[in-house]
């Protein structure tokens, strides 16, 4: 079989550059092969992190080409003979080695998310749910956590600054999961809206695009949270009606 | 340069340090794909739209095929003009305007309708992407040094939305009474023009693109965390759900029909077409 030209991101904090190797192609690989196989045998000193190479992990996110994508889920068969694989770390996360990146922003954003706060049991001492109050959630919980939509989010990509004042996709659909759950009681609009960055997301959808379990961040967690959000700041009707109808506020307000 | 933010959390396992170095070349993109096509597409098209609407709207002419204007029996009220509500219209839907209005019927009804489209969350993605490159594609580097999305004046009109989609909940409902008298023909007779057709796939493209909207759906249920007490709310939520994953498609089918369904009341009414008849 013909050989492969691969490009490789080697370097470090203080520095790096592409470097080229050429290896001979096999059917049936996906780009994570290719790369151990270059560990193996070329590069034994090369930084990759992976685990399951089943693409259920979410560890071996990379930029294959340019696209932010799981180098188990791609195969090397969708690229035109001769044509040169470039595989670089992801580009919105402090590089540590190679391919590895810090990606310790999510988990720290993570953190900041006000967790579930249950209301109280009912009288026989159990919580009762029903599909149909829990079924949007499901969809979130699919989430590998491989960081493809926080990386390709522009917001943070292209305005490292911004990272202090925005939660990203991966944790929109987070707080839209809790926000939707049956049985919360916190209220985080406000957190997001102010602190979170809710309104910095202006919803081109990058994020959806790149899910490896194409959960659509955009227009099932995104958007009906802006449109929550909408309903508690900019409109009048929503603001009268609870004044009329005296509905009282069934949540907690968190703001940090 | 590192620094650490900590965003008035007082928590520093939270805190984000920023600016560390990142990996890769330097470059705009490494995409290798036409990844410009998209948006280079999407500015052809809706320039070519807002080109049309301009001339559409300025024309002040020809935007009625019917019983008044003698050039054909038929009852074909564009929907740029419609409704029409000045006194000075070739056909007044509702005369609110007076004879001191005598520039153009359309400039006083399409500022809901653009505002509704200039606000939906498509077309945010596609004049985002195409003409503000923010970002111009996926994993492509916009050429803005600053960013604060849409939490600013003017931006920030967009939450405003909702109230357009009621505004364009009237207009479908205008645009489906138009279609329905464009069954009507002289002496009280009911027919069928090849402009019937063109007026029913009209009304329903806009029907498909306001109940797909993404403010629909959240109208319907986005606000219910227990369907499981709200079942009729739910079946709502449901059925828009079912047809917003295609809203990018109806933006794009009623913008494009809509511009043909003037350009063919303007073709009939000035004589360029004869417009066929079915019965």
């Amino acid at each position: 079989m013909a050989d492969l030209n691969v490009k490789l991101w080697r370097g470090d904090e203080n520095g790096g550059e592409l470097v080229d190797y050429n290896i001979e192609a096999q059917d049936g690989e996906v780009v994570l092969d290719v790369v151990h196989r270059i560990q193996a045998t070329q590069a034994p000193d090369l930084a990759v992190r992976w685990n399951c190479k089943a693409g259920k992990c979410g560890s071996c996110s990379a930029e294959i080409n340019g696209k932010p994508s799981l180098m188990c889920m791609t195969r090397t068969s969708v690229f035109e003979p001769g044509e040169t694989i470039t595989i670089t770390p992801m580009k919105t996360f402090p590089i540590i080695r190679d391919l590895v990146t810090d990606v310790s922003f999510n988990f720290k954003m993570l953190k900041r998310v006000p967790a579930l706060k249950p209301k109280p049991r009912e009288a026989d001492g159990t919580y009762r749910m029903y599909q149909e109050d829990i079924e949007r959630g499901q969809e979130f919980r699919k989430c590998i956590e491989c960081f493809l939509c926080q990386n390709v989010c522009h917001v943070i990509r292209d305005h490292e600054e911004n990272k202090t004042n925005y939660a990203g996709p991966r944790l929109f659909i987070r707080y839209a999961d809790l926000e939707m759950h049956p049985l919360d009681t916190n209220d985080r609009l406000s957190l997001l809206q102010d602190k979170m960055g809710l309104g910095m997301c202006n919803i081109t959808k990058c994020c959806t695009e790149v899910c490896p379990e194409h959960i659509h961040i955009t227009d099932n967690a995104i958007i009906p949270l802006k449109e929550r959000v909408v309903g508690d700041r900019y409109d009048p009707l929503v603001w009268l009606g609870k004044k009329i109808f005296r509905k009282s506020k069934a949540k907690t307000t968190v703001t940090e | 340069m590192t620094t650490t933010n900590t965003n008035s959390d007082n928590n520093s396992i939270t805190a984000v340090e920023i600016g560390k170095p990142r990996g890769g070349p330097k470059v705009r993109t490494l995409r290798k794909d036409k990844w410009w096509i998209q948006p280079l597409l999407t500015t052809i098209g809706l320039s070519l739209f807002v080109l049309y609407g301009i001339w559409a709207a300025l024309r002040n002419g020809d935007y009625f095929a019917g019983l008044l204007s003698g050039t054909s029996a038929r009852n074909y009220l564009s929907p740029f003009y419609s409704p029409c509500v000045t006194h000075g219209c070739q056909y007044t839907t509702v005369p609110i305007i007076g004879t001191w209005y005598n520039i153009s019927p359309a400039i006083v009804i399409l500022i809901f309708p653009m505002g509704f489209r200039m606000s939906c969350y498509y077309y945010r993605k596609a004049y985002y992407r195409s003409f503000w490159f923010s970002p111009p594609a996926c994993a492509v580097t916009e050429p803005h040094k600053k960013y604060s999305g849409e939490r600013k004046f003017p931006l920030i009109i967009n939450n405003i939305h909702r109230y357009f989609w009621y505004a364009a909940v009237v207009f479908a409902a205008i645009l489906t009474i138009d279609a329905v008298n464009a069954f009507r023909f002289p002496n009280g007779q009911i027919g069928m023009g090849l402009g019937t057709l063109v007026f029913i796939i009209n009304a329903v493209l806009i029907w498909l693109y306001t109940l797909s909207c993404h403010s629909c759906r959240h109208l319907t249920g986005g606000r219910v965390n227990l369907f499981s007490k709200a079942p009729i709310r739910l079946w709502f939520w449901k059925k828009v759900s079912v047809i917003n994953p295609h809203h990018q498609l109806y933006a794009w089918l009623s913008l494009i029909w809509i511009a043909f369904t003037d350009f063919y009341v303007y073709m009939v009414s000035s004589g360029m077409i004869h417009d066929p008849r079915f019965f």
